[in-house]
């Protein structure tokens, strides 16, 4: 029931919905207006003025973000008077900006400097201010850089921690020339409530805040003769590297990737997709357990729901936030990190190698996955079980630096022993994947059937509200299952942690429905993740998702139980599920950390 | 510039001890809203904290404005150096300013009104709670269950924008929102707000009591009523003077300079100086008629006389701002950088006279994009200094 009005833009009659802001139906009408504040996912903040538009009448200009169309609206997207403050502006934030972009990791894809280079800014009359400031770089992070000197403070970093995660670790310090981003008593990110997630670089519009990038380190291994470099890469990265060559958003670039990362000289290229559909084996027979103890044995001690931790954005979260509550979460380490600490015994046993001489790297769509491979409990195999976690976006330098054409490469499979894998592990990378992926092996392995969803596809659990439910009737399950029998397995989705916040204190007070929940960090789950290409929005988060869907689709194996390599696995290695070698090299303990 | 010029005129309303405002207050709660609104109107008063608007069409729109929560708020943040004619107004008749926001809450349909002290005047709020318990009582016998609370501000001076303000009260860091939406539609929680400046509310007392026509018929066509001026600078006799708006300038300083005045700051740090040669063809009040002067914030009246530099003025000012400014937008927080070091790069000669043009351009595009009124007024100050008193800026 949209009321429509008539505006005017540049002399072009236009129709738009009553509330839509000018720079929508400038959009709308094939207009472009700079940005730099401005971001699909955030709530408006109207500060940085690139955007500002005449509006025929009125003394002041206005900022086409922040100002909804009204009846009769004249707007001139580039009248002399915009034309003089846009550049004005831009110079502006250039004279306070350390701009060395020779230099900058940003160099690129920077939208400050796209901006002055479509205004080709070649003067700069200003003072240079930046030189005068003292700024910090906040480098402790294993996972995020963050300087200051290259900060417009668009506070675009500020509204996604604060709205899309409810976390805000980064907030407004001071006022005036001072004004700037920073921390709670502006401490080291390190020593603050950050969860790593990434979300605040995916939305900086400039080299201020990019991830901690470890690319020499890898080359150089690669680099060593003596040395045996495996890489195994996540579900996410194959639907989102090929932003990075070139391609339209929801191009599927898995045969190309693996062949590049053939060509760049790993030794072996796997799949995390492999210990994806382990982890489902492990977590499913966790769930099941726990529901035995809960529902046949009344054990009080076992929490319910149980929560996925596959995230590890999610899991430093609650270790910050709801510490008391750490019960609750598998005890599954994330499936990069069941690769790693296999690395180096399986995969090294098997094909006789000394796993010392082994450097595991891991191609992830996340920050977090740095982080986390840098605890102190990821050493199971007795070494480092990750050593090196690159992000999509680090990928795709190595490709271009090593004079790759990706466009041209020709399709290639993972190499075996650990890079076979089912779309259940596939669409790991998707928020609700993890979910649709352990109902479709639960369901099974207590029922003896399929789920019953039309060509396996749990489409309740699919989608980009922040929320999402699911509920699956068990109904004659098998021998040793009758316990299930008529029991309504209640599920919960979750991703962006502003939507985790909300499960987590249904939790807390005691309320939550549900037996099973999964959490991402990050919205979209791994496709949006802090280490995916830049850009992001809903629209490319959609068609990545479209992407990961139809690769599922297209897999002849949909199960994770039905994962050969993985049965093999538990055949000649682990033995069972949950059993003592799974519980020391899969299985983890979390920790309390500080809540500010 | 031809036109009339008005002669001085004092006034005294503000001051004057009103014994009767329980009176008034019980008269004007049983007038019907819309009357009370056209009283307000027909006396054209504006309001005296900044932009100037008017005063009855404010509570209009926000009587009419769509929610069933709804606030008054008094701005008593008073952040312009040399100004404090609210404190006086609070300190020696804070019953007038109770009384027209109970009045304001009868008109729009609010519960709770709020007044947003200047942090530095936390030294009133134990007397100004004393006379708002004191109000209260008198409310309660009325059958009125308006209450009002005092909320302590926090020494920004850009807390006394409006919409920073209301930020600044729900706890968020102080920085001014977009407009529109505007406070009479969205304010504080997002309720439709009437925000008014003390001295406002003091003058709307004055109307209820004596009239919109005894109001009205002081001052001059577009700015009626008195209004307090905060005398400061090379004066001899300093201090807050209520006057009928519409005086010229020359007149101003015949009462108030010291024999040698230069030049006036009108309106304080965010307004135009006016060198002694423009003083005949100035005239103090809103836009309109008059020549252009309008009077942001306070009323603040500096006079410099020739000892001043005028370029010392200017550095002082640009370095108030270039520390206020919240420093979320652009223009406002890099602008007043290059300003402030712009000009004493062309003072030490490390720029080229020609680079105050430059500077000049820039305040225009600060004035035009700036999100609110702290940044889009920094162009004021600067280029009247400027344009006036070159030289002084360069040698
Ligand atoms: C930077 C800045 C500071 C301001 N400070 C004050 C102030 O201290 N007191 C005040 O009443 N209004 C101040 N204002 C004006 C308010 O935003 C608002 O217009 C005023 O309170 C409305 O009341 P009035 O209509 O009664 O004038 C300020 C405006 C700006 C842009
Ligand atoms: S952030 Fe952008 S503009 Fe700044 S130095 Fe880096 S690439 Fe250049
Ligand atoms: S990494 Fe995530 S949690 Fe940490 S500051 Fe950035 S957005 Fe916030
Ligand atoms: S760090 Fe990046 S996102 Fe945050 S304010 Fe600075 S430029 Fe904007
Ligand atoms: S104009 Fe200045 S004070 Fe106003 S919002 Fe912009 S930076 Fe803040
Ligand atoms: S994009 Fe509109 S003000 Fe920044």
């Amino acid at each position: 029931m949209s009321t429509k009005i008539n505006i005017n833009i540049n002399g072009i009659a236009l129709e738009v919905d009553q509330g839509k802001t000018i720079l929508e139906a400038a959009d709308q009408a094939g207009i472009i207006i700079p940005t730099l504040c401005y971001h699909k996912d955030l709530c408006i903040a109207g500060n940085c003025r690139v955007c500002v538009v005449e509006l025929i009448g009125q003394k002041r200009l206005s900022a086409a973000c922040a100002t909804p169309c009204e009846e009769g609206m004249e707007i001139r997207t580039n009248s002399l008077h915009v034309r003089n403050s846009r550049k004005h502006i831009i110079e502006l934030l250039l004279s306070e900006h350390r701009a060395e972009c020779t230099s900058c990791y940003k160099n690129g894809n920077c939208e400050l400097q796209k901006l002055a280079s479509d205004y080709k800014i070649v003067t700069q009359d200003f003072i240079p201010l930046a030189q005068q400031k003292k700024y910090t770089i906040d480098q402790f992070s294993p996972s995020i850089l963050k300087d200051d000197s290259k900060c417009i403070r668009c506070q675009r970093c500020v509204r996604t921690c604060a709205g899309l995660q409810g976390v805000n670790a980064l907030s407004v310090a001071h006022k005036g020339d001072r004004m700037k981003i920073t921390t709670f008593f502006e401490k080291a990110i390190t020593e603050v409530v950050c969860t790593n997630c990434g979300q605040c670089i995916n939305h900086c519009p400039t080299g201020a805040l990019v991830e901690r990038n470890y690319i020499e380190e890898v080359w150089d291994a690669i680099s060593d003769p003596e040395l045996h470099v495996v890489v195994q890469t996540a579900p996410a990265v194959r639907v989102g590297l090929g932003e990075e060559m070139g391609f339209p958003p929801g191009e599927r670039v898995t045969g190309r990737m693996v062949e590049a990362l053939k060509r760049l000289g790993f030794n072996s290229v796997l799949d995390t997709d492999f210990t994806a559909d382990l982890t489902i084996i492990e977590e499913g027979t966790e769930l099941l357990e726990r529901l035995k103890k809960t529902l046949k044995e009344k054990d009080p001690s076992v929490k319910l729901p149980m929560a996925t931790s596959c995230s590890p954005g999610w899991i430093k979260y609650i270790e910050h936030l709801y510490s008391d509550c750490l019960e609750h979460l598998s005890t599954c380490k994330s499936p990069q990190q069941m690769f790693g600490a296999l690395v180096k015994t399986y995969y090294a046993e098997s094909r006789s190698l000394k796993p010392e001489k082994i450097v595991s790297v891991s191609i992830m769509p996340c920050t977090a996955k740095k982080f986390e491979a840098a605890r102190p409990e990821m050493h199971a195999s007795g070494y480092t079980d990750v050593d090196y976690v690159l992000t999509t976006r680090e990928l795709a330098i190595m490709i271009k630096q090593a004079g790759i054409d990706f466009a041209k490469l020709p399709e290639s499979s993972f190499d075996r022993l650990m890079g076979q894998s089912s779309g259940a592990g596939v669409i790991f990378g998707a928020t609700g994947g993890v979910m649709e992926a352990a109902l479709r092996t639960v369901y099974e392995l207590v029922t003896g059937r399929e789920v019953p969803f039309e060509k396996l596809n749990i489409t309740p659990v699919r989608g980009s509200e922040g929320i999402r439910e699911a509920c699956i009737k068990i109904e004659n399950p098998q021998e040793g299952w009758e316990f299930l029998d008529g029991v309504e397995l209640r599920c919960a989705v979750a991703h962006g942690l502003v939507h985790a916040k909300q499960l987590m204190d249904q939790i807390k007070a005691g309320t939550s429905p549900y037996h099973f929940i999964e959490i991402m960090a990050c919205p979209g789950g791994c496709l949006g993740g802090g280490g995916q290409p830049i850009p992001t929005n809903p629209e490319i988060r959609a068609k990545r998702t479209e992407a990961i869907y139809a690769e599922d689709e297209e897999m002849p194996l949909r199960k994770s139980h039905e994962n050969p390599e993985v049965l093999l696995l538990y055949k000649n290695f682990l033995g069972h599920p949950l059993g003592k070698k799974s519980h020391h090299l899969l299985h983890t303990s979390y920790i309390e950390r500080n809540r500010y | 510039m031809a036109f009339d010029t008005y002669l001085l005129k004092r006034a005294d309303f503000i001051f004057k001890d009103e014994e009767d405002w329980k009176n008034i207050l019980t008269r004007t709660l049983k007038l019907p809203p819309n009357a009370i609104i056209n009283e307000l109107m027909s006396s054209e008063l504006k309001g005296r904290g900044g932009a100037g608007f008017p005063t009855g069409l404010k509570w209009k729109l926000t009587a009419e404005a769509p929610g069933n929560e709804k606030y008054i708020i008094c701005n008593a943040d008073e952040g312009e150096p040399g100004t404090f004619k609210d404190r006086e107004i609070l300190t020696l008749v804070p019953h007038k300013v109770l009384t027209a926001m109970a009045v304001c809450a009868h008109v729009i349909g609010a519960q709770q009104g709020y007044i947003y002290l200047r942090g530095e005047y936390k030294y009133l709020v134990e007397q100004l709670n004393q006379a708002i318990d004191e109000f209260h009582t008198i409310c309660q016998s009325l059958g009125c269950q308006f209450t009002i609370r005092i909320f302590l501000g926090s020494g920004a001076y850009i807390c006394g924008e409006e919409t920073a303000l209301f930020e600044s009260m729900e706890g968020k860091r102080g920085e001014p929102r977009n407009k529109p939406p505007y406070p009479t539609q969205v304010g504080y929680k997002n309720c439709p707000t009437v925000i008014n400046n003390v001295e406002t509310l003091a003058h709307a007392f004055t109307i209820f009591k004596y009239g919109a026509k005894k109001f009205y018929d002081l001052g001059v066509q577009y700015s009626r009523g008195s209004k307090l001026f905060s005398v400061s600078g090379d004066t001899p006799k300093p201090g807050i003077y209520e006057l009928e708006l519409g005086m010229s300038l020359e007149d101003f300083v015949n009462e108030f300079g010291d024999g040698d005045t230069k030049a006036v700051q009108v309106g304080g740090a965010s307004g135009f100086l006016v060198p002694r040669k423009k003083f005949k063809a100035t005239a103090i009040g809103y836009k309109g008629k008059l020549s252009g002067i309008s009077l942001p914030t306070g009323g603040s009246m500096m006079l410099f006389n020739s000892s001043r530099s005028m370029y010392n003025v200017l550095d002082n000012y640009l370095e108030f701002f270039r520390e206020e400014s919240c420093g979320q937008c652009t223009p406002c927080r890099v602008g007043c950088q290059q300003l402030y070091q712009g000009i004493k790069a062309v003072k030490r000669g490390e720029k080229p006279a020609g680079y105050l043009d430059k500077l000049l351009k820039l305040t225009e595009t600060m004035k035009l994009t700036a999100k609110c009124g702290l940044g889009q007024s920094v162009a004021n100050s600067f280029s009247s200094i400027v344009e006036n008193f070159r030289e002084e800026m360069i040698y």
